[in-house]
Parts: C-alpha cells; sequence; structure tokens
C-alpha cells in the first residue's frame, strides 16, 4: 500500500471513529430526552426542554470536548518529536501553568472583562499562556546556535514549578470560595454552554493544525535526529521555532476553554503509535481524531457515571490515563 | 493508723471537691479569641463581646471587631500570637485538629465548632453562652431567633412552595462552574423556611456543581442567586442575569424569577440568617 493510501485508509477509519462518538454523545446524558422533539422546529424554542438539553447543555460540550481532545493530542505529538522526548506532553513547555496562573489572577481579582463574549477567565489563560510561552521561547532562543531542546525542557519544568509556586501563594492570599473555583477551573470543565467560547478558541487551533499539517514530514525527520534532519535540508531552527510556537499556540487555545486536561497530550499519542506506526503523516491526524473522541468519551462519563453530581473531566483522564501509562511504561521496558 | 484513715477521707474529700469545682464552677472567660467568624457574631450577639480579645483575619462583623487583632484563620492560624495573647478560651473549627493538639499541650481550653443546619446555630448560641458566661442572654437571643424564624413559617405557611435552586457561585458573565445549595446544611434549611422547595433536595450534600443540563432537567420556578456585593447598579443587574437567558425552557428563566439577593451577611450561619431567610421569602412569596 502506498503512503498515500495508507494516510487516506488509516485517517479515514479514525475519523469514522471520533465522527461516531461525536453523534452518539449529545443523545445521552442524565436525563433522558427525546430526539424527535428535541428536532422538532415546531415547538417554540423557550418551550423545548429536550432541544435546550441538545442544543445548550450537551452539544457545546460535546464540540468543545472534541476541540480541546484534538488539540491536546496533535499538540502532545508535535512536541514529542520536536523534542525528542516521549515524555514530553503539551503542559511540558510551562503554557498550562502560565494559563492556570492567569485564571487564578481572574479568579481572585474577580476580574470583569469580556471581548467578544468571551470572559474574563478564558481570556486571562489565554494571556497566561501566550505569556508563559514567550519567556520560554526568549529563553530557549537566546542560545546563540538555534534553539536548544535542552534549554526548552528546562526552561519549560522550571517554570512550570515556578507559576505553581505562584499560584500557591495566590492562592494562599485568596479566600475560600475564590479558591475553591480557582482549583474547580484547575480539574478542567467542558461545560460551556455556549457556543462563544468554542468559536473564540477555534482560530486559534485551527492555525495552529495548518502549521501542523505542514510539517508532518520534518517532525518524521526531527524525531530520528537533528544532524541527519539537517543533512536531509531541514532547516532546524524554523521548523523548531513553528513547532513550539503552533504548538503553545493551540495549546494555550484548548486550555482557555477547557482547563489544563491532563494526559490527554501524552496516552493518547502513544496508544495512536502502538497501533499505526511512528509515521507522523498517519500517527498526527489519527492522534487529533482519537483525541477528541477519547475526551468526549472521558466527559460522557464525568457527566453520567454519578448523576445528578458531575465528576471533573480531568479527574476522569488522569484516573484513566494515569493507570494506563504505567502499563505503557512496563510493557515498552 | 486512725490518724492516718483520717486523713486520708479529707484529702479525698478536698480531692473530690476540687474536682468538682474544677468541673462545674468554671470562672468565665475574660480572654476570649475567635477563629470563626460567624461565631465571633454569636458571641457578640450573646453579650460575650467585650470578652473577646482577638479574632481570625477573616472577621468583619459587628464592626466592633475591626479594631481587634488578628490571628489567621481556617487554615493558617497564628499559633504563637494565639498563645501570646493569653486567651482562656479559644474557639476553633472542628478540622483545625493541629491547632488544637497545640493548645491542649499548653492547657489553653478551646470550644470546637462545626457548621450544621439551621437549628445548629440556636444550639451553638446556648452552648456559648453557658460556657461564657451569659446563659441568660444567650437563651433570649436563641428564643428571639427562633420566634422570628417560626413568624417566617407562619408567613409563608399555606402559600404554594415553588421548586428553587439557590445558586451561591458561578463563573462571571457565564454559567459555568455553577455551585448550589443542596439537600442539606444551614443554605438548604434557610430555603426552606423562607417558604421555598429545593430543587436539589436529593442530593444529600451541603453543596453542588450543577450542569446546565441538570438545571434543565430539574425545572426550578425560581432561581436565587446569592451575590455579595451590597448593591448592584442596573446594568450590572443586567450583566448578572444576562447568561441565564440561554435556558429560556426553565420557568425561572421564562417567567423572569432569577433573582439576586445582595448582601454579604446572607451566607453567614449566625445571628444574621434571619435577614437572609427574610429577603428569600420576600424574593419567594412576593
Amino acid at each position: 500500500m502506498t503512503i498515500r493510501r495508507r494516510v487516506f485508509v488509516v485517517t479515514s477509519a479514525f475519523a469514522l471513529v471520533a465522527f461516531a462518538v461525536m453523534v452518539w454523545a449529545p443523545t445521552v446524558g442524565s436525563t433522558p430526552i427525546s430526539l424527535a422533539r428535541a428536532f422538532d422546529r415546531s415547538i417554540p424554542w423557550d418551550d423545548n426542554v429536550d432541544a435546550q438539553i441538545f442544543f445548550v447543555a450537551r452539544l457545546p460540550r460535546v464540540l468543545a470536548g472534541g476541540l480541546v481532545g484534538a488539540t491536546l493530542a496533535a499538540a502532545g505529538v508535535v512536541l514529542q518529536a520536536m523534542l525528542r522526548n516521549p515524555l514530553a506532553t503539551p503542559f511540558t513547555l510551562g503554557v498550562s501553568a502560565g494559563a492556570s496562573l492567569g485564571a487564578m489572577l481572574a479568579v481572585t481579582t474577580n476580574l470583569e472583562l469580556s471581548v467578544l463574549g468571551v470572559t474574563s477567565i478564558p481570556l486571562a489563560s489565554f494571556a497566561g499562556s501566550l505569556i508563559a510561552t514567550g519567556i520560554v521561547y526568549a529563553l530557549a532562543a537566546s542560545q546563540r546556535r538555534g534553539l536548544s531542546t535542552n534549554v526548552l525542557l528546562l526552561a519549560g519544568v522550571t517554570l512550570n514549578a515556578f507559576f505553581s509556586a505562584l499560584i500557591l501563594f495566590v492562592q494562599y492570599l485568596s479566600d475560600f470560595a475564590e479558591a475553591l473555583r480557582a482549583i474547580r477551573w484547575m480539574m478542567g470543565g467542558l461545560d460551556v454552554a455556549s457556543y462563544t467560547p468554542i468559536l473564540a478558541a477555534l482560530p486559534f487551533v485551527v492555525v495552529s493544525f495548518v502549521a501542523f499539517a505542514m510539517m508532518t514530514r520534518t517532525l518524521n525527520l526531527l524525531s530520528v535526529g537533528a544532524e541527519s534532519a539537517a543533512a536531509k535540508g531541514v532547516d532546524i531552527v524554523r521548523a523548531q521555532r513553528v513547532a513550539f510556537l503552533s504548538a503553545s499556540l493551540a495549546t494555550g487555545a484548548a486550555v482557555s476553554l477547557g482547563g489544563p486536561i491532563g494526559f490527554i497530550g501524552i496516552i493518547v499519542p502513544h496508544l495512536v503509535r502502538l497501533l499505526v506506526g511512528s509515521d507522523h503523516r498517519i500517527v498526527l491526524p489519527a492522534s487529533a481524531l482519537f483525541g477528541a473522541a477519547f475526551l468526549v468519551l472521558c466527559d460522557l462519563a464525568a457527566r453520567t457515571l454519578m448523576s445528578p453530581l458531575e465528576i471533573p473531566v480531568g479527574v476522569v483522564t488522569a484516573l484513566i490515563g494515569g493507570p494506563f501509562f504505567l502499563w505503557l511504561l512496563v510493557k515498552r521496558s | 493508723m486512725r490518724r492516718t484513715l483520717a486523713a486520708a477521707f479529707v484529702y479525698f474529700v478536698c480531692f473530690v471537691a476540687g474536682v468538682w469545682a474544677g468541673v462545674f464552677a468554671q470562672t468565665p472567660p475574660k480572654r476570649i479569641i475567635s477563629l470563626v467568624p460567624n461565631v465571633t457574631e454569636m458571641l457578640f450577639a450573646i453579650g460575650a463581646g467585650p470578652q473577646v480579645v482577638a479574632v481570625s483575619s477573616y472577621d468583619v462583623e459587628p464592626p466592633e471587631v475591626r479594631s481587634l487583632p488578628t490571628v489567621g484563620a481556617l487554615v493558617d492560624p497564628d499559633t504563637e500570637r494565639i498563645i501570646a495573647l493569653r486567651p482562656d478560651l479559644v474557639i476553633t473549627y472542628g478540622s483545625q485538629v493541629d491547632l488544637q493538639t497545640q493548645l491542649k499541650a499548653v492547657s489553653i481550653p478551646f470550644f470546637d465548632y462545626r457548621h450544621a443546619g439551621l437549628e445548629h446555630i440556636m444550639v451553638t448560641m446556648r452552648a456559648l453562652g453557658a460556657r461564657t458566661g451569659h446563659a441568660d442572654q444567650a437563651e433570649r437571643a436563641a428564643r428571639a431567633m427562633q420566634a422570628s424564624i417560626d413568624g417566617i413559617k407562619a408567613r409563608v405557611a399555606g402559600k404554594p412552595r415553588p421548586k428553587t435552586l439557590l445558586v451561591f457561585g458561578r463563573e462571571p458573565g457565564s454559567l459555568r462552574n455553577i455551585y448550589a445549595s443542596a439537600g442539606r446544611g444551614f443554605l438548604h434549611d434557610m430555603l426552606e423556611v423562607a417558604g421555598g422547595e429545593d430543587v436539589l433536595k436529593d442530593i444529600d450534600k451541603e453543596s453542588a456543581q450543577v450542569s446546565t443540563e441538570l438545571i434543565l432537567a430539574r425545572r426550578p420556578d425560581v432561581i436565587l442567586e446569592l451575590n455579595a456585593a451590597n448593591r448592584l447598579n442596573d446594568a450590572d443587574l443586567k450583566a448578572v442575569l444576562d447568561p441565564w437567558s440561554a435556558l429560556g425552557s426553565v420557568p425561572a428563566v421564562k417567567n423572569k424569577r432569577v433573582i439576586i439577593l445582595n448582601g454579604p451577611g446572607l451566607t453567614v450561619p449566625g445571628p444574621r440568617v434571619i435577614d437572609g431567610i427574610d429577603k428569600m421569602a420576600r424574593a419567594l412569596h412576593p
């Protein structure tokens, strides 16, 4: 089978799974609804509970889950290849800690701000992720010979720790209700109840995905080694820069939408590689599609398992992801 | 031999009398430190205010406490300052086990408190009265509170009880991370006294995070939303109410019965709950 054909077949298969999950997920939930009624346009909107549950409570949630899941999984693939480190996640380079600090500050200062219908917490967390990305990038770029992946990793890890300390400090100074709200935000949540925040995150994700799509071959070469990639004519510095910035931008947008939901960016890429091999032309689209399906399913579990109570979706992904990742670790060694 | 026995008997009597006096004739404390803001309010309500020498860093009511020294709060009590202030009674919260251990080590008595239902406010006031030498005043204050509660109950008796969602927190400008009072605790009790039926009464917790789906499914007739601001102008009120319009099929939204209750004291389980219950009752039964 030619590579083009394989890409098409595998991507179609994963797309089919993702599509099936995204169509099925909004039809189930803590409350039984009638789909016939939900789609009956003759019933006035304000009287149609089924339609409101479907279109206000569930569909935005499923779409947000799909977007966040796809983004985190794809960003994980890109960063693992670029850093040549299987343990890299979208949060390794400080993006999520910056986003969390931004959200935390918005909560504790009761920031009231709204741009095009996007509220203060997503705005502040996106700003925080951009600042963190900027700091890590500046540090890594200050090296004379292009971006140093070692400096990137160290700067990212250190910034994560530093921002976490700032988060704890701000949290310590805040009152109980604020601290609780901020902690809850960090557990991740997809009940967005409106399409506005999804539309706001979408352009950043689309731009990044275009960049991802254009660098799949480069990622193949990079993941083998920088020297051999350079020998094959790859502009290493430029490739690393594009990979880092696009992955960070996409992650920042995803975190501002759903909070720092862990484990998606690490278990999905590894699982997909187990299934389809390591060619990024296949791994990247397959991971994005599988990430979308996986997070939507996790959120489905989060909203139904303990209903009427909900489990924070980040807790669900961690409960599934932790043991799975350990299994993967044992299996590889 | 007889003399030895007689001496032993005298010692025994003295010992018993001493213990007796220690247990039952405790002198009322003169230097109270309260680490629990709502208990501070209770202390002032029962006349023990002048005995309070320091409070937690979150205490603002009654105004007299604002000039008192502060000694940390729930998670960060300043044990050194507490001991240095030489209190003879410290009001602690149930979860402050470390502080309690340290107080025991230096033989400073403490009064252990935990939030519970509405009734528990009166129970606590009476217990504080007995402990601080204001039993009569505490009894009067507790009775007055009970009378106010009974008065509100009588006022709403027989009226239809609207299904009510009592929201006390959400992300500003959106319907994300909505926290509401559930089937237990004083907020739930306040709502029931005020003549509302708690739409989350089947959830056996003090509070619950509620999804938009749950609100759409439970269809509350009234949504009461607590807001700590003292007053909201029309523009702010509109901004606060606006996100709810996404849930147009909920009777409370459709019939414009999403009601914001203002005031910082509404959620403090102390003497001011009567105000809160009264505001809730007026909102539910205009």
